[in-house]
């Protein structure tokens, strides 16, 4: 096994579905000649040629749904939005087109098509390259929603995505890119759509999170259980929707305390729904308020570095969360 | 001093930089805006110029080293007579701090009204809303789990000390709550069948009636046994005057139950020289533990209180703490719970030495049985008037006998009776004088 970070991880999956499968492609936004502006795709173009790694016009209700049309006629398209903050103009492509087409042709077509979108706060993003938009879309029936976190995970839920035949938002924090790192499987390894995993078992309190919240809060109950004996079960949806409620609350109800945090602005962020679960499945378990941490309810996000951070739930507030909690 | 440069933003979106190539050396004079370095980033490869002039002091970063925007680069020793000067950092750049004005930056129009803040990124109710206060209800409903293992388990939530926010019992007081009253009822039970097998009864003679054992007489039966068996007992006395002792108490016992409510005895007398003297033979309040002895450094004094049917020992804490009110107060009211069957598990815990009065029951002699594993227990006898020489001549006086068993493997005799006349001094020290401190 080699050690990968999440971008070559993720890259690493396209290009083994891509071999495997001939109807594996990629359209998007500089995926092809430049190779990304991540990087995801380079050298894909040079290996699988220009008619299955497609340069498109910036135009993302195209790119979904020419992605559609291609799926509904054998394909099995990877879009890519370059920004999670540019899926907008593909909204309606994905949430009345591609996510109902399998109900609405009643079984006739199925739509296996998958879009990667890079979500999350970068310093410098500011208000177009930092949204996290995954509440938009976890409201849709016939659609899957994906945020993986680390890069064994992000290889092997991406070639189930691809596999899937639903149509799968598939998220990537961009600031966990280059950050996070792993001993990446070599072989076909297969991680499920709509499993939850438990990073660290813990009695105290359980903390439900993705992407660079769950990085950050996982060094947090490191920290917490060698300084102060305060042990936190950490879990990690993985799939967002739909949600492995058994795995979360089973771990809501042995530790009795939980935070979710999500980096959207808090209000209606899918922190909301995962709290709700627990408080109305849950709630003769309960030791303490079901507690939420996010961003405040102020557009994502400044370009001063200053009003970045303090948009971003940091290990600090992270902490002192986890504490309150734990002595509730 | 030197001054860091850091990786800049090359641009939107892009979040880290890869030095490529150095294109000054340490050492090297640099102006403003002279080149410094190639740089690559996602977006694009451009060169570095250098934001300040001076010296480059060292590369922080390698060649070919991918590094997050903000990172420090490189030290460049800049002149100037700055030197003293704390650390230049970027203070509005590192210190998000509770001041920061997120209102200022909504993005949509408020409406005239109040309640719309845009800040409070935690996800907390306001807690009013005509409940009754949030405090006041953690404290008496605590949580639904805490709720329903109180249920579950038969017990009052008000019993159970809290440890969470405001003193609330939680999940984990109450399961350790339960555990310990579990953990009670299981080592009665493990204790129940080494009795059972005794095949050997005594014989029965007409008439007679059998009476099945309490939990109590039992538990006495048993802690007795396994004193003996364990600890070689050994034992001493000796005789305390109490004249002047008994001359203070009566002189003030009248005012006494005027002032406090309560009788003044001998007892708290005795405790306080007991737990005075503790502390001149710390060898007295200790515990034997199988290959070693431990020294306790609380004196918590049980005391013997006779229920008819049973001998039970509640305990003070820290009886060091307290004056002869004090001690009279806690006494009181161990000897009115205990009469009353209110006493708590907690009022037995962790006694350090044990004081036994079988003198208000008229007993003058008595060789207590310790009460393992502590290392000595103490014996006051009933107060009476013998004659005894004094100065050569016989005197009525009020004497006492006082004894100590104790734990021939932890101590001696001589340690035993230097603790033993040093309670004696301290009660005969009472002087015409003296008064209820």
């Amino acid at each position: 096994m080699a050690t990968k970070n999440l971008l070559q991880a993720i890259h690493e999956g396209l290009v083994e579905e891509m071999r495997a499968d001939e109807s594996v492609m990629v359209l998007g936004e500089d995926v092809g000649r430049a190779g990304g502006v991540f990087r995801v795709t380079q050298d894909l173009q040079e290996e699988f040629g220009a008619m299955r790694v497609m340069d498109t016009p910036l135009a993302e209700s195209l790119i979904v749904g020419s992605a559609i049309g291609l799926s509904v006629n054998g394909m099995r398209p990877v879009a890519e939005i370059q920004f999670a903050d540019f899926i907008a103009p593909a909204f309606d492509q994905i949430v009345n087109e591609a996510a109902k087409f399998y109900y609405r042709s009643n079984g006739a077509w199925s739509c296996p098509i998958t879009i990667r979108a890079p979500y999350g706060v970068v310093p410098g993003g500011a208000l177009y390259h930092s949204q996290s938009v995954e509440a938009w879309f976890c409201n849709t029936p016939g659609l899957k929603v994906v945020a993986p976190t680390y890069p064994a995970d992000a290889k092997a839920m991406l070639k189930s995505s691809i596999r899937d035949p639903n149509p799968v938002l598939f998220l990537e924090h961009k600031r966990t890119y280059r950050l996070i790192k792993e001993e990446v499987p070599e072989d076909d390894y297969e991680v499920p759509l709509g499993e939850a995993r438990v990073h660290r078992e813990g009695t105290d309190i359980t903390v439900v999170a993705y992407g660079l919240m769950l990085y950050t809060a996982l060094e947090v109950a490191g920290k917490l259980s060698d300084e102060q004996d305060i042990e936190t079960e950490v879990v990690e949806p993985r799939t967002l929707y739909p949600l492995d409620k058994e795995t979360i609350l089973d771990s809501a109800k042995k530790t009795g305390k939980t935070l979710v945090i999500s980096e959207a602005n808090l209000t209606g962020s899918y922190a909301g729904e995962i709290s709700s679960l627990i408080a109305e499945e849950a709630f003769e378990w309960l030791d303490g308020p079901v507690m939420r941490l996010g961003a405040p309810d102020v557009p994502a996000a400044a370009f001063a570095r200053p009003m970045m951070e303090y948009f971003l739930p940091s290990a600090e507030r992270i902490e002192e969360a986890m504490l309150e909690l734990a002595r509730y | 001093m030197a001054k860091p440069v850091t990786m800049p933003q090359l641009g939107e979106s892009v979040t880290e930089g890869t030095i490529t190539r150095w294109l000054k050396s340490e050492g090297d004079e640099v102006e403003i805006d002279e080149p410094l370095a190639e740089v690559d980033t996602d977006k694009v490869n451009a060169e570095l110029p250098s934001p300040v002039a001076g010296k480059i002091e060292k590369f922080l970063v390698s060649e070919g080293a991918t590094v997050d925007v903000g990172t420090e680069i490189v030290l460049v020793a800049v002149d100037g007579d700055a030197a003293d000067a704390p650390p230049q950092e970027n203070v509005a750049a590192d210190a998000p701090t509770e001041e920061f004005p997120a209102s200022g930056t909504e993005a949509q129009p408020v409406a005239d009204r109040e309640g719309q803040g845009v800040d409070g990124s935690r996800g907390e109710g306001n807690g009013s809303g005509g409940i009754s206060d949030a405090e006041t209800l953690r404290q008496t409903r605590s949580s639904p789990v805490v709720r329903r293992l109180a249920d579950e388990h038969g017990v009052e939530i008000a019993e159970i000390p809290g440890s969470g926010t405001g003193g609330r019992v939680t999940r984990k007081d109450i399961e350790g709550y339960v555990e310990g009253l579990e953990e009670d009822g299981a080592q009665r039970e493990e204790q129940a069948p080494q009795e059972a097998p005794e095949p050997e009864r005594v014989p029965l003679y007409e008439g007679d009636s059998i009476q099945d054992l309490t939990g109590i007489r039992r538990a006495i039966a048993n802690r007795m046994a396994s004193s003996k068996r364990e600890a070689p007992h050994a034992w001493t006395m000796v005789e305390v005057d109490m004249s002047e002792l008994a001359a203070l108490r009566e002189r003030e016992k009248a005012a006494f139950v005027e002032r406090e409510g309560m009788k003044l005895t001998y007892l708290p007398f005795i405790v306080k020289a007991v737990v005075e003297s503790l502390k001149d033979n710390p060898v007295l309040n200790s515990v034997w533990d199988g290959d070693r002895i431990i020294l306790r450094k609380r004196i918590n004094i049980g005391v013997a209180v006779d229920l008819e049917d049973a001998l039970i020992v509640p305990v003070i804490p820290d009886a060091d703490e307290l004056n002869i009110t004090g001690l009279t107060r806690r006494i009181d009211d161990l000897i009115t719970r205990a009469r009353a069957g209110e006493l708590g598990t907690e009022d037995f815990a962790g006694g350090t030495f044990t004081v036994n009065n079988p003198g208000s029951l008229g007993s003058v002699i008595s060789t207590p049985i310790i009460n393992y594993p502590q290392a000595a227990i103490l014996s006051a006898e009933a107060i009476v008037k013998r004659p005894v020489v004094l100065n050569d001549a016989i005197a009525i006086r009020s004497m006492m006998n006082l004894e100590v068993s104790f734990d021939h493997r932890v101590l001696d005799g001589g340690a035993a009776l230097r603790f033993l006349n040093a309670v004696k001094e301290r009660l005969e020290a009472y002087g015409p004088e003296g008064r209820i401190g």
